[in-house]
């Protein structure tokens, strides 16, 4: 028993998710040793909160990065804003409105994730192109519907997802039972073995009788929900949505599922390094801004560490 | 799809695009409205062919439009006050671009990944260089830019100029086949003993040429620059080249395609404001545009097949 705990240890560092939580552990370290230890409390809560995001816009994305090459789903930041906007114009800070709020923020996503696919599928247009397209179509609804209007969240709503249980930020709750559900899905599941074999041999996947449009179809709609998830949890979050709240998620979701240890060419994903980056994006920013770096600085150096945690995972490959 | 049929579809939809504008506008149908149609469509297009440089060897550039964006403020500030130094620190990102390209194949690295971390760098020192919108056109570029050639607009001229060159470098040279070859089939050009990294470190370079002549023209037609006055180049040009009759895989492109495409979404934007579309759908109808642009190229696919089925009995 004890044996097979040691080699399990020892074994650890070869999980490709291990080098992002790492990392993660090495930055709140090293902002941790700069605030002397005030603060950290705090710190430990936002980095959970706003790693929540980015882990669960990051988890769509990986299924549909997990099909395999050209597959991306590039209307993240617009599904959100959309399903944000929507949902908060609709609820009109009414308590009684939270849930069919959350309703249609679903069904926002519902409807973009379908036209995505369709646009795929009815135009056989790369997903890149698709779903770039699609999310101009969205952005402009989000514009339209909006009008720059800052309505504020129902109050319950907002004290939800600000508050916390034992520590632990609601949010974060949520987005580690999403996680979780998704590694069952992914690991466990029928369906996450087709996804797989899609991401690893489309031919071969449909020879062996995998319904892989239906695969693709349920990817790209379970990607956008989870988009409009995250777009109304965030303008609950930060009192109100915003037609710029999506941008920065766009790079982020990406980010997150590459640095997570999963491969950009499809076919192998892991879901706990999902959480590895969203926590290690969070904290690289934290740590920088603690430093009292200005913007520009920031921005290189982010951009420096994404680039050589690509450059170092990818060489891990070559060892194993 | 043959080569001879690509370039007529993007042809077809700037035409068709021109004279819905030249109906709605018919004053846009003089040598000052086509430049006002066509100037900014020249940094665009310039973009274009940059982002086709990296699709021809199968990869995929998220950080042009910051490229451009930071070429533009160096453009605005070291260019124009200490030439020598800005020409040296051009020629340094366009080597930066080389080595990104080199880097991502030796290592085998997703390139979206690598030129989405490259533009958190670029918009950096972006933000570094003009923290605030400003700088100065240096004078030649602004005279270059504001040009009156005879007869034909300078946007014309220009956007025909960049077609030629490019269609002789990529189509037309040995360099340009081979580069297009390690899109095609990077094994054969490997088998054949050149040196893919190499070659895709070219593409890079090419793409970084491209970029800072983008740059430069941007800063000529606005006179100033800030850290964000490009970054919605990087859709565009994806767009651009293939709506341009690009793809994805393959080494496929056709720059006089990307230039056509470039012209096309830019004329998309100024054919909306002339049809008075409320701002809010600009933006959703260029989506729609090219929504349409797409379909309307798969339709052509079918039909093209079909008749090649026919004819091969």
């Amino acid at each position: 028993m004890a044996e097979q705990k040691t080699s399990m240890l020892l074994h650890l560092h070869r999980r490709p998710w291990f080098w992002a939580f790492a990392a993660s552990a090495l930055a709140f370290a090293a902002t941790y040793a700069l605030t002397a230890g005030s603060g950290s409390g705090e710190l430990l809560a936002a980095t959970l909160t706003f790693a929540t995001f980015s882990a669960i816009v990051g988890i769509g994305q990986m299924f549909v990065i997990t099909m395999g090459p050209g597959n991306v789903d590039l209307s993240i930041p617009a599904t959100m804003t959309l399903a944000g906007t929507l949902s908060l114009k609709f609820m009109d800070g009414a308590t009684t409105l939270i849930l069919p709020g959350l309703g249609l923020a679903l069904l926002v996503g519902l409807a973009a994730g379908l036209f995505n696919y369709a646009l795929i599928r009815l135009l056989r247009i790369p997903p890149i192109i698709a779903t770039l397209s699609a999310s101009f179509l969205y952005q402009s609804l989000a514009i339209w519907w909006n009008r720059g209007l800052r309505i504020k969240p129902p109050e319950a709503l907002s004290d939800f997802t600000t508050g916390s249980v034992l520590g632990l930020p609601n949010l974060t709750i949520i987005g580690i039972l999403i996680a979780v559900a998704s590694w069952v899905l992914l690991e466990r599941s029928l369906f996450g073995r087709w996804i797989s074999a899609v991401g690893q041999n489309t031919r071969a996947a449909r020879l062996s009788g995998v319904p892989v449009e239906t695969v693709k179809a349920l990817t790209f709609t379970g990607s956008a929900v989870l988009a409009s998830l995250t777009g109304y949890l965030l303008a609950s979050f930060s009192g109100g949505a915003a037609l710029n709240m999506g941008t920065e998620y766009l790079l982020i979701s990406i980010a997150v599922v590459v640095i997570g240890g999963s491969s950009i060419a499809g076919g192998n994903s892991n879901v706990p390094g999902i959480w590895g980056g969203a926590l290690l994006m969070f904290l690289v920013v934290s740590m920088l801004n603690s430093y009292g770096l200005g913007a520009g600085v920031r921005l290189i150096l982010t951009g420096t560490i994404i680039i050589a945690i690509v450059a170092a995972a990818s060489g891990r490959k070559d060892c194993a | 799809m043959s080569g001879r049929y690509r370039i007529l579809l993007p042809i077809l939809s700037l035409a068709v695009l021109l004279a819905a504008v030249f109906y709605l506008q018919p004053r846009a149908m003089s040598y000052f409205g086509l430049n006002l149609l066509f100037n900014l469509a020249v940094p665009i297009a310039l973009a274009t062919i940059a982002q086709m440089m990296i699709i021809m060897v199968n990869d995929i550039d998220l950080s042009i439009g910051t490229f451009v964006s930071f070429v533009a403020c160096v453009t605005a500030t070291f260019l124009n006050e200490t030439p020598l130094l800005g020409a040296g620190i051009l020629l340094l990102s366009i080597m930066v671009y080389a080595a990104m390209g080199a880097l991502i194949h030796i290592r085998q690295l997703p390139a979206i990944v690598v030129t989405l971390g490259m533009s958190f760098v670029w918009a950096g020192l972006a933000v570094l260089l003009l923290p605030s919108p400003g700088g100065a056109s240096p004078g030649w570029i602004r005279t270059l830019m504001t040009v009156k050639p005879p007869f034909v607009p300078m946007a014309v001229v220009a956007c025909i100029l960049i077609a030629a060159v490019t269609h002789l470098l990529i189509m037309r040279s040995a360099t340009g086949t081979l580069l297009r070859a390690v899109g095609g089939n990077t094994q054969a050009v490997l088998r054949a003993g050149w040196s893919v990294t190499k070659l895709k470190a070219g593409a890079y370079a090419l793409a970084g040429l491209f970029g800072v002549l983008a740059g430069m023209c941007l800063v000529g037609l606005t006179t100033s620059a800030d850290a964000n006055i490009a970054l919605r180049y990087t859709l565009l040009s994806i767009a651009g080249v293939i709506l341009g009759g690009g793809e994805f895989v393959g080494g496929r492109i056709s720059p006089v395609g990307a230039v056509i495409g470039a012209l096309t979404l830019s004329l998309a934007g100024s054919f909306l404001s002339f049809m008075r579309l409320s701002p809010d759908w600009q933006i959703g109808a260029q989506g729609a545009i090219l929504i349409l642009v797409l379909a309307v190229r798969l339709v052509f696919a079918r039909n093209g097949n079909r008749w090649k089925e026919a004819k091969n009995g």
